[in-house]
């Protein structure tokens, strides 16, 4: 995480456009990489990236310096991924290369592979933001509670109901996990 | 759905969902594409311009009489 100059963070609360820039270099990675995380496709994620920074930019009065820019911004660019996922048909396909290659397990076949993507592609948005983030990428509970404004013990629940969820979907595939 | 099962499931959607690389980038810089949102958005009138828009129309259709007195003070 990085640490920025109060007098910058001061400069940008108050509309200071220079100051803007200066959070946006510094933080466009983080903020591009976290989205990426959740929405999983780099043309949305770069697409989400501008729209978060339009809506830090537009929120620039409300923000408080002494909570830190990149918690602020990362919980508005869950807000925006958020709000594409609602808008998105579950049967959507990820695009494929994106992710890093996993060690595959031979007791899972391609197959299960698929419909278990699938069925997660299914889970409601808000459980499915805190299960990919939490389990997928292993992103400290703690950093995913700040980000969608809840507490861990709500990030847990969420989590929970989301693997609960998937099992059942898969059972009625007849698949047993 | 016991601990078991629990761990299970995270190893499933691990395997069926990798993680994403560490440290992706844009493909781009996308400063111009937000500079090109502030401009657009600004130059677009707020919601509540509309609304007086379409409530000056309104009022209009309700009372016709009332036509040349909003022109007399444009």
């Amino acid at each position: 995480m990085q640490n920025e100059p109060s007098d910058i963070l001061n400069e940008f609360r108050l509309g200071d456009l220079a100051a803007f820039e200066t959070l946006f270099r510094l933080h466009q990675r983080a903020v591009y990489g976290w989205i990426l995380r959740i929405v999983r496709n780099p043309a949305v994620a770069e697409e989400l990236t501008v729209e978060s920074f339009w809506r830090i930019h537009r929120a620039h009065a409300r923000f408080q310096p002494s909570r830190g820019f990149e918690a602020w911004a990362l919980r508005i660019a869950t807000r925006a991924a958020f709000d594409w996922l609602r808008t998105q048909h579950p049967e959507t396909e990820l695009p494929a290369g994106l992710q890093a290659p996993a060690i595959a397990d031979p007791a899972v076949t391609d197959e299960i592979r698929r419909k278990t993507a699938q069925a997660f592609q299914r889970l409601p948005p808000r459980l499915r933001i805190a299960a990919v983030l939490a389990i997928i990428e292993d992103q400290p509970q703690k950093d995913v509670a700040a980000a969608l404004g809840v507490s861990v013990s709500a990030v847990k629940l969420r989590v929970f109901r989301a693997l609960r969820m998937l099992r059942k979907d898969l059972q009625q595939q007849g698949i047993t996990p | 759905m016991n601990a078991n099962d629990e761990l299970r499931m995270k190893k499933l959607l691990q395997q069926a969902l990798p993680p994403v690389e560490s440290n992706p980038e844009p493909g781009c810089d996308l400063w111009p594409s937000v500079l090109r949102r502030l401009d657009a958005r600004a130059a677009a009138p707020p919601w509540f311009d509309w609304a007086l828009v379409a409530g000056l129309i309104a009022f209009a259709a309700f009372f016709p009489a009332s036509i040349p007195v909003f022109l007399y003070y444009l």
